[in-house]
């Protein structure tokens, strides 16, 4: 039972990252109909500046957290006005390809950079090595605060969506760009502030992932599993990327304890293909056909 | 402009549209059957390098370029056609049955993955093929005892028909020569024929490609075996040429590079997918010898690889979509037309955004 | 006697909006036959029905006399029935010669093999394949658009191409997606023109979504005029634009009425 409970804990912990960065797909998606195949970079771009801000700077992890944000959503801005937005309106193949493209110039300019490079570094948290009892549980204090700070995140992007102005101007843009358009809203500035707040939102999923994975240069790779995440809660809806990251690290946490081994790190692509076989458009996917 | 002044049906269906390409065709088939003689071997194997590339770029072309199915798995196909091959040829099968069997598994492969695929489109397909290449990549890594697992499946030599191709970097080359133009001829006959165009009507509209009595499912199936036939045979020779394969050659990597070759390369033209396969083998020499000229803190880096490749990808894409095919044919019109040549004459249509989400 | 083509109280609706409800009509061999109705009476609607694009969720449509509802939806074309789109669906990246090619799917005779391996069979086909192709070139007088590729030409030729490429399926019955949309006057001309001579001298049977009255009245044998998913009236195309049902639909009722 409490294996069960453990392993719950830490695929949720894990889930709520997958979750975190298969939000950054799902925002973007929604509001450009295009795919960020580089979202796992600008996570790893994103732990590289925590680490920056921790290590280098000194700061403490709550300046981290917020350092890191602000700069990787800066980032993550100017990609969007420099890069995307010349070709706006081009296929959305022609946008998977540009951010392939980003996501190799990332991981290459990662490595040039001094005190990164392509060493493994670590950042400490207060919560490493803290561990919470509940009766015969043990928590592990990191894993505890990964669930906690996903779930804050989640209410102030809650509370941005449904109650700002700006929240729901851009909900309207992914409802619908050319009327949104005709109503007066802003969508390029918009589809620049999506970029920026998926950036920012990476670079949380970057923080929270770093003392589990170690920060280096190769870390963006866990994005790729951020796809099935995405796809498993239908990529166009924001609270099924959570889910669909929870799903998808609860069986890949269960996978390695009980399956045989070797199927955890492909028990994600396993879902997400039978997710895709059943419901070729997701759990939570809107069904849409061409008008003709 | 060299104008085509057709005179009957048979001139449209023609390998080269114009008697004035025969020269250059001769010139260059004279120039690469001469390159074993003057090319040092090093040369030589890299060339030999670029034919196994075009295969399996003619592949992507066909799926991707031609069908309009972005694949991201296509090294799962490269590692069932070069496993297959070293299993068996080490077993003591000739290489010719071999390969024919590397070609048959791949395609069968490649209709599994089709099947799904016809369920779903563009990002979900990307998605699927992916998954299903990291799949292959960890059977491989645990099927210890046909894959050799992390350590690798090696081969010794290459006999063809009793021929010891290994020993010479020419016999290689020339084998492997032989064997692109070979599927060359192949897909050139693919795409003057209802087949490829079926591909083409698919990839340009779903909606009417059915309407025009095209079984959608089927010919996806099709693409995708074919696809994979072509890049599993290109995997049996590449498992001769490298002679030592394992799992994590087959990697996400790969297929982004397989995918680059075609995007850079010119998509929908099979010109595109040779041009793509010289362009992904001499990047990596150029930059090395490169390197040398650059200040030691930037030629030292080990990221400045992958930058270089995704500069030089994300500038295609802005400046050149049409890849390298398209520049070439810029660069003619403006030679055939001089001075007449406009900087308008292959611009694009601006179109509005077209919602991927109904496609 | 079996009609030509009959659809049968066929119905559909999208999540409660019913499209289209209890539609019945006929269209005999060789007849021009023409459904009117202002925006969203669910024209566009009944050739998706046809075209098996949706399944209709009530009733059945005959086809000389089979029925097609629940067959394969790229089987629709076998039978002899081609269509047009609303919003022109055509092959951009490929030329116009090749969207016919395409629209010969049909007609392919030869299997994978030979068509990889280029053989006489599929050299004869291809032959076969152009000669058709360009029969319909020459008819709707396409020469000059026949080696340019789609994505560049004008609106009023892709149209054309468009009908080019319905017309090499060699179809018997030709459902036309206002033909005449976005033509300016003389293009519109030309289309009527084309039509007439499609039903006379090609002998097909048109089944047509059309706004431009104009155009309806010179080439429609029959008008049915739709709103809201319903039927209005049936009958000449006189008939019809007098009927007080359509009239209502297109001009509305008296103002207090429709207040209320």
């Amino acid at each position: 039972m409490t294996q069960v409970l453990q392993l719950t804990l830490s695929g949720i912990a894990l889930g709520c990252v997958y979750g975190l960065i298969a939000l950054g797909f799902v925002l973007i998606y929604k509001a450009t109909e295009t795919v960020n195949f580089a979202q796992g970079e600008i996570m790893m771009v994103g732990s590289f500046f925590g680490l920056t801000a921790g290590v280098t700077l000194g700061l403490p992890y709550w300046a981290v957290i917020i350092f890191a944000i602000v700069v990787t959503a800066v980032c993550g801005m100017l990609i969007e006005l420099a890069i995307l937005r010349p070709i706006l309106g081009q296929p959305a193949f022609t946008v998977v390809m540009v951010t392939i493209g980003l996501g190799f110039i990332a991981r290459g300019v990662v490595t040039m950079v001094p005190a990164w490079g392509t060493e493994t570094h670590t950042l400490k948290t207060p919560f490493t090595g803290q561990v919470i009892r509940v009766g015969e549980l043990v928590l592990a204090g990191e894993q505890v605060a990964i669930i906690a700070m996903t779930a804050l995140l989640c209410g102030v992007l809650w509370v941005f969506f449904k109650r700002t102005k700006m929240g729901v101007a851009m909900q309207a843009t992914s409802q619908n760009q050319l009327a949104a358009y005709y109503m007066g809203i802003p969508v390029r500035r918009i589809n620049t502030l999506i970029w920026g707040i998926a950036a920012g939102v990476a670079a949380f999923a970057g923080i929270l992932l770093a003392p589990i994975t170690f920060v280096h240069s190769n870390m963006g790779f866990i994005g790729l599993k951020a796809f099935p995440a995405a796809v498993v809660g239908g990529f166009g809806s924001v609270p099924g990327a959570i889910v669909g990251g929870l799903v998808i690290g609860l069986v890949e946490s269960f996978a390695g304890f009980y399956a045989p081994e070797g199927i955890k790190d492909i028990a994600a692509y396993i879902v997400v293909l039978i997710v895709l076989w059943v419901r070729p458009n997701g759990l939570f996917g809107e069904k849409l056909r061409k008008k003709v | 402009m060299r104008f085509v002044f057709k005179t009957d049906y048979q001139q449209d269906i023609k390998l080269f549209k114009h008697p004035g390409y025969y020269p250059w065709y001769a010139a260059l088939a004279i120039l690469l059957l001469l390159a074993p003689l003057v090319l040092p071997t090093y040369y030589l194997s890299q060339m030999t390098l670029i034919c196994i590339y075009a295969i399996i770029a003619v592949g992507m072309m066909i799926l991707t370029g031609f069908t309009g199915q972005v694949s991201l798995g296509h090294a799962a196909f490269l590692a069932v056609g070069a496993y297959t091959q070293g299993w068996l040829y080490n077993k003591g099968v000739p290489s010719v049955v071999a390969m024919g069997a590397a070609v048959a598994l791949s395609a069968a492969v490649g209709v599994i993955i089709g099947v799904p695929a016809l369920r779903v489109k563009g990002i979900y397909l990307t998605i699927a093929t992916f998954s299903f290449a990291f799949i292959v990549e960890e059977v491989l890594a645990r099927w210890e005892s046909v894959t050799g697992g992390n350590s690798g499946l090696k081969v010794e030599d290459f006999y063809f028909f009793g021929i010891d191709i290994a020993a010479s970097e020419q016999r290689f080359y020339l084998l492997a020569l032989a064997f692109l133009v070979g599927v060359m001829l192949l897909a050139i006959n693919l795409m003057r024929s209802p087949m490829g165009r079926a591909f083409v009507a698919i990839r340009d509209s779903e909606v009417s490609a059915q309407s025009m009595g095209i079984h959608l499912a089927r010919y996806k199936t099709y693409a995708f075996a074919i696809s994979a036939a072509l890049t599993g045979f290109a995997g049996a020779l590449y498992m001769h040429k490298i002679k030592f394969v394992s799992p994590e050659q087959f990697g996400i990597l790969a297929s982004i590079e397989f995918l680059m070759m075609v995007v850079i390369g010119g998509l929908g033209s099979l010109h595109g997918a040779i041009y793509g396969a010289i362009f992904m083998i001499a990047l990596p020499q150029a930059i090395s010898i490169a390197k040398d000229y650059l200040p030691a803190y930037i030629g030292q880096q080990t990221g400045l690889q992958p930058t270089v490749f995704g500069l030089i990808l994300i500038g295609f894409i802005l400046f050149e979509p049409l890849g390298i095919y398209g520049r070439w044919m810029k660069i003619k019109a403006y030679f055939e037309l001089f001075p007449f040549y406009r900087n308008a004459m292959f611009k694009r249509q601006k179109t509005y955004m077209k919602s991927d989400r109904l496609k | 006697m079996t009609a030509f083509f009959k659809a049968d109280d066929i119905s559909i609706s999208f999540g409660g909006v019913k499209a289209v409800q209890n539609i019945s009509f006929e269209v005999g061999k060789g007849e021009v036959f023409t459904i009117i109705g202002p925006n969203g009476a669910g024209k566009t609607t009944i050739f998706n029905l046809i075209s098996l694009i949706y399944p209709p969720t009530t009733g059945r449509i005959f086809f000389e006399g089979t029925d097609l509802t629940g067959l394969a939806p790229h089987l629709v074309a076998a039978m002899g029935i081609a269509r047009t789109f609303q919003n022109i669906e055509l092959f951009e990246h490929a030329t116009v010669l090749q969207n016919l090619l395409i629209g010969r799917h049909n007609h392919r005779k030869t299997n994978f093999w030979q068509e990889v391996l280029f053989t006489a069979a599929a050299r004869a086909g291809e032959v076969a394949h152009r000669e058709a192709a360009e029969e319909v070139i020459d008819f709707l007088d396409l020469q000059r658009y026949r080696d340019s590729y789609v994505a560049g030409l004008p609106y009023g030729v892709r149209k054309v191409v468009e009908l080019a490429r319905a017309l090499c399926t060699k179809p018997k019955l030709l459902l036309l997606d206002e033909p005449s949309s976005g033509l300016n006057t003389e293009e519109t001309d030309d289309m009527a023109f084309w039509i007439d001579d499609i039903k006379n001298d090609l002998g097909i049977t048109v089944l047509m979504v059309e706004h431009d009255m104009a155009l309806v009245s010179r080439v429609s044998d029959r008008v049915l005029a739709m709103n809201q998913g319903q039927m209005l009236a049936l009958g000449t195309s006189k008939e019809v634009q007098s009927h007080p049902a359509v009239v209502e639909a297109y001009l509305g009722k008296e103002p207090e009425k429709q207040a209320a």
